[in-house]
């Protein structure tokens, strides 16, 4: 009887802790603005840093001499569970072994159809493309969606193999 | 008209006297009741919209947000963008509902809000009535809104309303109980129900601070019952978002909504104002016994300030448990009334007793 009752304060006083615990956590962001995470955006679109793992579209690596990585394998292509992703290969004779050699000749991305998911970049065996940041991709005309990936007179880079 | 802000007792008087003058006494008196009502109709729009901003603003912080940031500076314009798109919008009602009830019940909640704000005493001689029996009142009015919420459950045809409906019934009778009982407390010490009274009575001192353990268990009970009374989180039961849509207001649309809204937030005003009245003084400021020069240096602020100080603290408490606990199921919310609040207040109010017999208060 005796310790029924103790066990009855005893339950009001721990869950007072718990409770009081609870607001501690909340109390100490009320009372610390700078714990707030919200982006105004477009007031701070200048300053604005997306964080590494966001996926904002598929953009295919160029470097300064407009070469890039891309053998045409089109292991992202089949990866692709929605098809966003066409390869538009061509043969092409390699000046180093006169032979004929595959090559892509147009890397389409269609981002309207691109839902994010990151599988392509997980199927290309060179890391050729990868996932940028931007995520602007607002535009009046559906066919803009439609993205070459690979830019004008740009070639692969010596010594990538598939 | 001799306007003083720290009496407002002489400039009621003349406002009176001036009416009197202008008018046959029986046109002066209606005039008179007119003129209180439109006072507290701006008075609680203004509430209503400065706490709903309030509201959102304190939940984003807590929260990690924001808040509204877009309209008005800092988002101050918010709540009227949001009344204006309210009054615009269509007024609908369900098929087959209870067209008559469906409308009177918006208007029953805000009724019993605007009954208790009546006997609120906000400053030195500032309040629309004030009844010897004021504590018993206020406890008997604020229960009315229930009746709105039940109308509202029933005629809108919806078993989410109902359900939200019949949840809130149970709710305010359970907690009803623990109200009372705790605001007994402090009535054992004054003596008196009479506001203005109990008000005076903490002239040297608050109840919360000269009462004893008690009036502090006491308080503890009285802001846990008054938070599920007005059906705000977590004893959100009635409306519980992710249970049953909105509950009882789920059919209403437009200006009908508004209302519910606007009789929540004032209820939430309400609470508290009791609450800073019988434990923190009400508008009487900071005293402690015969300490005069620090009384003195405490009387400089308007006890109006004192009042809307403690009563946005109180509110700001209420906001703190609302955005900190997670929602409690029907059956807990019974229990924690009628296993652990109803006899805890009953022991407090015996153990008050003693306290107020034996003198151990200040």
């Amino acid at each position: 009887m005796i310790k029924a009752i103790i066990n009855y304060f005893k339950e009001i006083f721990t869950a007072c802790r718990t409770l009081i615990t609870g607001m501690k956590v909340t109390g100490y962001y009320f009372f610390h603005p700078k714990e707030i995470i919200t982006q105004q955006y477009p007031e701070n679109r200048a300053t604005l840093q997306m964080f590494d793992r966001f996926r904002g579209e598929v953009v295919l690596l160029h470097d300064e001499n407009n070469e890039h990585k891309c053998t045409g394998c089109s292991a992202c292509e089949i990866a692709c569970p929605n098809g966003s992703i066409e390869i538009i290969s061509k043969k092409e004779i390699d000046p180093e072994t006169s032979k004929p050699k595959k090559a892509i000749d147009k890397f389409v991305y269609h981002l309207s159809m691109c839902t994010f998911c990151n599988l392509c970049i997980l199927a290309c065996p060179t890391d050729a493309i990868k996932m940028s940041k931007s995520f602007e991709h607002s535009v009046y005309d559906r066919s803009k969606l439609t993205k070459v990936l690979n830019k004008p007179g740009s070639k692969i880079m010596a010594g990538i193999k598939e | 008209m001799n306007f003083n802000i720290y009496d407002f007792t002489e400039f009621i008087i003349s406002i009176d006297n001036w009416l009197k003058q202008l008018l046959s006494p029986g046109l002066a008196k209606i005039t008179g009741m007119a003129l209180i009502g439109v006072t507290f109709l701006l008075f609680v729009t203004l509430l209503g919209l400065s706490i709903v901003y309030i509201e959102r603003k304190v939940c984003a912080f807590f929260q990690q947000r924001l808040g509204p940031m877009r309209v008005g500076f800092w988002g101050t314009a918010q709540t009227i963008a949001d009344i204006i798109k309210l009054i615009f919008k269509e007024p609908l009602a369900t098929k087959n509902s209870d067209k008559f009830l469906f409308n009177l019940a918006a208007f029953i909640v805000l009724i019993s809000p605007f009954m208790v704000i009546a006997v609120v005493p906000f400053a030195k001689g500032l309040h629309a009535l004030d009844f010897d029996i004021g504590l018993f009142y206020v406890t008997a009015v604020s229960s009315l809104g229930v009746t709105g919420i039940l109308l509202a459950g029933w005629s809108s045809n919806n078993k989410y309303s109902l359900i939200g409906a019949m949840r809130s019934g149970a709710q305010i009778i359970s907690y009803e109980l623990s109200i009372g009982l705790s605001l007994l407390a402090i009535v054992i010490l004054t003596g008196s129900l009479q506001l203005s009274v109990i008000v005076e009575s903490q002239r040297d001192g608050w109840w919360i601070f000269k009462g004893n353990i008690p009036a502090i268990v006491a308080f503890i009970i009285f802001i846990i019952a008054s938070t599920a009374e007005s059906n705000r989180g977590p004893f959100d039961l009635a409306e519980a978002e992710s249970e049953l849509t909105a509950g009882f207001h789920t059919e209403y649309s437009g200006i009908k909504f508004a209302f519910f809204f606007l009789a929540e937030y004032v209820n939430l005003f309400i609470i508290a104002a009791i609450g800073a009245t019988v434990f923190f003084g009400g508008w009487m400021p900071l005293h402690i016994g015969n300490f005069t020069f620090f009384n003195e240096a405490m009387d400089i602020i308007p006890p109006i300030i004192w009042f809307f100080a403690k009563v946005a603290a109180l509110i700001f408490l209420l906001m703190w448990f609302k955005w900190t606990f997670p929602r409690l199921r029907i059956d807990q919310l019974l229990q924690l009334e009628w296993k652990y609040l109803l006899p805890l207040s009953i022991l407090n109010l015996v153990l008050m007793t003693i306290v107020s017999l034996t003198g151990w208060h200040l």
